[in-house]
């Protein structure tokens, strides 16, 4: 049963993707790398659910598996 | 013909010529154990306990010298308390309960081992493995006294084995020229590179880490290190890539570095060499003998199969384990404490020889889960990847300032008991409202009682333990019999007892094995249901 929500939530999607890129702005691809790993551990623990969490895993690593 | 491998820091078993060596045939004695280390001296002593006859064949003379083990769990001290010598052992040991996990010069983490009480031991005791070994065999000697049947046999080195359907026979060597012996059952406690393991040619399975880490054992009188844990990531005084501090007894401290994978060994265990990496961590004005060093690098594995007909492996020679967690000496001691029982059971014909076989259900289960920690702990502190180490160093970031981040830090995930789960001599879980932790399966949580503690009072046989029910004194079922503890939840004032066992059921009655284990457990006794458990703990259906 699939528990993640995979719907749009974004009141103003632009906006996120703007903020998400000037985060990363001037950093260098480590301190870059270093950003995405401390955003995604972040998003991960408000998650929290382990079900939900695998499921986002699968379709992330399927998407890398694709490619 | 006899070259030591490593000096002996107790010469406690010289070689003295046993009757057997002149027997015109080889002399069959039900078990033989082969290794007289933590794990073999621990073996002889469950069985010995017992009244079964044992025999242990050391190469050496006694024990060798090096701390090596040195965290020694409370599942390990339970054990030892239903052997006899858990006394001395708390006594030498160094308590602890806090560890402290830094970065460069950051706390970033701790955490308390043991916030609960009610236990007679604490989570751990730091002891050099020399004293842990040293009280196994002093109790050893003191079973003998007492008309145990236990030998300990010094410079016996076993050349060969020849298994059979019944019975193994072993070619030993000593000073005077080779002999014979046969054994009903040979317990192979050999260590991790189990000579015997090898004459079976035998699988040992699992992952190499590609680190090497530089033990220092030094002497410190006036340090200013309270008894904790600490561990750094990312040092700010650039001796590894992580350093572990750790206090154990007569003012030693162990100082372990990650010191990489590729290193020159020869030259880094030069005493400058070793001094330089001190010295940088501790300060110049520190003053310290160099005890012991040693460097180590390791793997995570294990046997497919603990038991092979008459042949059956515990600890190291079984399964090994990184350091990190101190599941290494402590889970072997849990095998001991899962085998005894059922060794003795089946020699005296009250359970069938696939009881055994359960052995190796069970520890297998055991050394899964420890291997599975430990993993974990090593990729965590040793990361294998450009990624994972972004990751491992993300986590570190987030845990100064971030609670949440704090329980991903893994500096190792210390021992505690393996539980059972799932497996096959457990009988049902029928206490409606009873607590997890005392589940079938689980290893028994101590708790006080009148002065004293229930674990003390666990053990040996099964036993039925009763709370606020009612019980017969004893129930035999198919000639193992089961004897009755009663108690009450007014027993503990302090409701520890309660908690534990009965969570928000009235009454409890738990079939508990030799091993203090919970086989099985119910809200009120039922003799067909206490007899059918009874069954099942003995592998008999």
């Amino acid at each position: 049963m699939a528990r993640l929500d995979t719907s749009s939530h974004f009141e103003a999607p632009d906006e996120f993707y703007a903020g998400l890129i000037a985060a990363q702005d001037g950093l260098s691809d480590e301190a870059c790398l270093a950003f995405c790993a401390r955003l995604i551990l972040l998003l991960a623990n408000h998650v929290g659910d382990r079900e939900v969490l695998d499921e986002a895993l699968a379709i992330a690593r399927a998407g890398a598996d694709q490619n | 013909m006899f070259q030591d491998r490593y000096d002996l820091a107790f010469r406690l078993y010289p070689y003295a010529r046993a009757a057997d060596q002149d027997a015109p045939t080889p002399v069959r004695h039900p078990v033989v154990v082969v290794g007289g280390g933590p794990i073999g001296l621990a073996m002889a002593l469950d069985l010995g306990r017992q009244g079964v006859p044992v025999v242990v064949l050391d190469d050496h003379e006694g024990i060798g010298q090096g701390s090596r083990a040195i965290c020694f769990a409370k599942r390990t001290l339970e054990i030892a308390d239903r052997y006899g010598c858990g006394g001395p052992m708390r006594d030498k040991g160094v308590v602890w309960n806090l560890g402290k996990v830094f970065r460069d010069d950051r706390k970033v983490y701790e955490f308390n081992l043991l916030p609960e009480d009610g236990h007679r031991n604490p989570a751990f005791i730091n002891l050099q493995q020399p004293y842990f070994e040293k009280f196994l065999f002093e109790q050893i000697q003191a079973e003998q006294a007492a008309g145990a049947p236990i030998q300990v046999r010094g410079r016996n080195r076993v050349e060969a084995i020849t298994p059979a359907e019944d019975h193994v026979t072993l070619d030993i060597e000593t000073p005077d020229g080779p002999y014979r012996l046969q054994a009903d059952w040979l317990i192979a406690c050999d260590g991790a590179s189990s000579p015997l393991r090898s004459m079976m040619g035998l699988d040992f399975e699992g992952r190499v880490f590609k680190d090497s880490f530089l033990i220092a054992d030094i002497r410190m009188t006036d340090s200013t290190f309270p008894t904790e844990r600490w561990f750094w990531f990312e040092p700010w005084f650039k001796s590894g890539a992580s350093t572990l501090l750790h206090k154990q007894p007569d003012d030693i401290w162990r100082v372990d570095f990650q010191i990489g994978w590729d290193v020159d060994r020869a030259e880094e265990l030069k005493e400058t060499n070793i001094r330089a990496r001190l010295d940088a961590m501790l300060g110049p004005e520190v003053d310290y003998e160099l005890v012991w060093s040693s460097i180590y690098t390791f793997q995570c594995r294990r046997m497919r199969n603990f038991r092979h007909g008459r042949v059956i492996f515990a600890g190291d020679s079984a399964h090994q384990v990184s350091p990190f967690g101190a599941r290494g000496a402590n889970s072997g001691m849990q095998d001991v404490d899962n085998l005894g029982w059922k060794l003795g059971l089946v020699l005296s014909g009250q359970a069938p020889d696939r009881l055994l076989d359960s052995y190796n259900e069970e520890r297998t289960h055991g050394a899964d889960e420890n291997i599975r920690h430990s993993t974990r702990s090593t990729d965590f502190i040793t990361p294998k990847t450009r990624v994972s180490q972004i990751f491992r160093d993300a986590v570190l970031d987030l845990a100064e300032e971030y609670e949440f981040a704090r329980p991903i830090v893994n500096s190792g995930r210390l021992s505690v008991p393996c539980t059972y789960d799932g497996l096959s001599l457990n009988g049902p879980d029928a206490l409606p409202g009873g607590p997890s932790r005392s589940r079938p399966g689980s290893a028994c949580p101590d708790a006080p009682l009148g002065g004293g503690y229930l674990l003390d009072r666990l053990g040996g046989g099964f036993t039925l333990m009763t709370l606020d029910a009612e019980a017969p004194e004893a129930v035999t079922e198919d000639g193992v019999t089961a004897s009755r503890l009663a108690l009450s939840a007014a027993d503990d004032p302090t409701g520890a007892l309660a908690a534990r066992y009965l969570g928000t059921a009235a009454s409890g009655v738990y079939l508990v094995r030799p091993d203090q284990h919970v086989a099985a457990r119910w809200d009120r006794y039922d003799e067909t249901a206490v007899r059918a458990a009874l069954r099942t703990a003995c592998a008999k259906d």
